[in-house]
């Protein structure tokens, strides 16, 4: 019975999900479809920023140079710039694996650090990723410095290019549908892979590192190689997804790779509630669509309520972002949509003292 | 027959500060020994470095004569070796139940596993009863239970208690003590690190006394009870 509604909302969803780009375009306009595009980049980011943040509680703020290392693997592969057009079958692994290798080069030094310090150290790490990206087109041009990368080729498959209106059985597939449909793949990927290894034995041990090192070292896990690993999975996410943002975009360039996207990626994780996958699938999908919102509606709206435009909506649309977040805190500390565990831990404390009396009582029994 | 745990000159640095000078001590198989000294004689820096968690500056560790140093922590519960840590350690967020399986991290026996749960349960009715709440909502006395049942969870040979009686009330104190005289009469080796000495020298078959990193006096846990040194300094009277 409860198989078969599970089932049953399953199909609803999924089916739901391959029509939202037609009803998005239908409604909103196609300019959204690419925004949902983009929401669901975020969410794949969100959720390897979740492995390192939220499972094993390590704070990194560089997060988005994994992101950028994929994009520019992509960009530098796949593009004019070199005259090299590798095949995205080729680039899009690639890129994963050498941000996975980046991941583990950050994570190496910074294993003794906790807390602050190592936000400081990642914090440092990204910036240094992007100042290279940013002055790598001296002595020998590399990155294309500040210009970035242009003409960067579409995803493609043999002949099937994600990049043009494709046509299958009379049903007409624009370029951001396509992209659509590939980034839910891949997200979808991304969350079975996150479930999976929430649930492994891997991910006990993270835990237990975020809620204390040295027990869990005296519990026999080897925090070294376990924290190692958050490191380079989060890490892998994240490549794969600039490898599909530099496709998606056809551009690439440092200033996209700035310390506020990691903060933005950052607060998709607390705010939708760190260690929880749905909660951080709901932040990602708020903070790209909800800044968005702000900027075509803030404009109508001061229009019909004052008559002209006071504000510019560019900088209310900030100003309106921060208020939410600092209102979100206020009123749900674990998040919109917590994991159980957070919860608890923010929640429950006021039974302990009557815990220790029953216990002193039964003990003096 | 040589000694479970054979600690020869064993000289610690901790922050820069030699806070063990050289000592020398060992627990037969089946024993229950205990260190009893002053906050700061060097005890807890003692058990940290057996556990790998601090680097030895100089001696020899042997433990079923074959050398520990250069073992990493993490290696140490395979052989054998269990840490209790100071202040208990517990994994605030996850369950009791959760806890209690973390410290079978090592093991792959499901079967052995679940059974030892099942005994954890019997010697600590308390934590059954608790199992599905998280371990950071559970009194001090709870999350000292807690942790030991973690640490039995890995099927040690050798037990280190690090201050199991510290902040607990009188009474749960004693039912944690009750407990340690059970595990070692089940036949595992505890090494019991202690400020509580009256307490600690009563359970234990042997004791030593540690004053600024150095071993003072040794001798049955009954000997040093009675002895006017330690009644003068440690006891209170």
């Amino acid at each position: 019975m409860l198989a078969g509604r599970s089932r049953l909302a399953l199909t609803v969803g999924a089916a739901l999900l391959l029509l939202l780009p037609f009803a998005v375009d239908l409604l909103l306009g196609r300019g959204w479809v690419r925004i949902t595009d983009f929401a669901l980049l975020y969410i794949m980011l969100a959720l390897g920023l979740n492995i390192v943040v939220g499972y094993a509680g390590l704070l990194d703020l560089g997060y988005i140079a994994f992101f950028a290392v994929g994009a520019y693997t992509y960009a530098l592969l796949g593009s004019p710039q070199f005259g090299l057009h590798w095949p995205v079958w080729l680039v899009l692994p690639l890129g994963a694996s050498l941000s996975c290798l980046f991941g583990v080069l950050l994570g190496a030094p910074t294993l003794r650090l906790r807390g602050d310090y190592l936000a400081i150290v990642t914090l440092g790490f990204g910036e240094i990723i992007r100042i290279f990206l940013n002055n790598l087109n001296g002595p020998v041009n590399i990155t294309n410095g500040p210009q970035g990368i242009s003409r960067i080729d579409p995803v493609a498959v043999g002949g099937f290019s994600l990049g043009t209106t494709q046509h299958l059985g009379g049903l007409e597939l624009p370029s951001v549908h396509l992209y659509y449909y590939l980034f839910l793949g891949c997200t979808l990927l991304v969350i079975l892979v996150s479930l999976r290894l929430e649930k492994s034995r891997i991910g006990r041990a993270w835990m237990a590192i975020r809620e204390d090192e040295v027990a869990a070292e005296a519990m026999g896990i080897n925090t070294r190689n376990i924290k190692l690993l958050a490191f380079a999975m989060g890490a892998t996410f994240g490549g794969l997804s600039g490898g599909l943002f530099a496709g998606f975009q056809g551009f690439v360039s440092p200033e996209s790779f700035g310390l506020m996207e990691s903060i933005m990626i950052l607060c998709m994780v607390v705010l939708g509630g760190m260690g929880n996958i749905g909660g951080v699938v709901l932040g990602g999908v708020l903070l790209v669509l909800l800044p968005e919102a702000f900027r075509h509606g803030a404009g109508p709206v001061q229009q019909m309520l004052l008559g002209r435009i006071i504000i510019d909506p560019e900088s209310l649309r900030m100003l309106l972002f921060g208020l939410a977040l600092i209102l979100v805190m206020l009123v749900r500390p674990a998040g919109l949509w917590p994991s159980v565990r957070r919860q608890r831990e923010l929640t429950a404390d006021d039974g302990a003292a009557q815990q220790e009396q029953d216990t002193v009582y039964d003990a003096s029994r | 027959m040589s000694p479970l745990l054979e600690v020869h000159n064993l000289k610690v640095a901790y922050g820069g500060i030699q806070a063990v000078k050289g000592i020398d001590f060992t627990i037969g198989a089946g024993e229950l020994v205990t260190l009893i000294g002053c906050n700061g004689a060097g005890k807890t820096t003692i058990l940290k470095a057996l556990a790998g968690l601090l680097p030895v500056v100089a001696g020899r560790v042997a433990y079923r004569s074959e050398n520990l140093q250069q073992c990493p922590p993490h290696e140490l519960v395979r052989r054998g070796l269990a840490l209790v840590p100071e202040g208990r350690g517990v994994f605030a967020r996850l369950t009791v139940a959760e806890n209690l399986q973390m410290g079978a991290y090592v093991r792959n026996d499901r079967e052995g596993i679940a059974r030892d749960l099942q005994m954890i349960y019997e010697l600590f009715p308390r934590l059954a009863e608790r199992r599905a709440q998280p371990a950071g909502t559970l009194s001090g006395g709870e999350q000292q239970m807690v942790a030991m049942g973690r640490a039995l969870m890995s099927r040690p040979q050798l037990l280190m208690l690090d201050e199991p009686s510290m902040g607990l009330a009188p009474l749960l104190v004693a039912r944690i003590f009750a407990t340690i005289r059970e595990i070692s009469a089940r036949g595992v080796s505890i090494l019991l690190v202690e400020q509580n000495a009256a307490l600690a020298l009563e359970v234990a078959q042997r004791g030593y006394v540690l004053e600024s990193g150095l071993i003072t006096m040794t001798g049955s846990g009954s000997d040093l009870l009675g002895s006017e040194e330690v009644r003068r300094a440690y006891l209170g009277g």
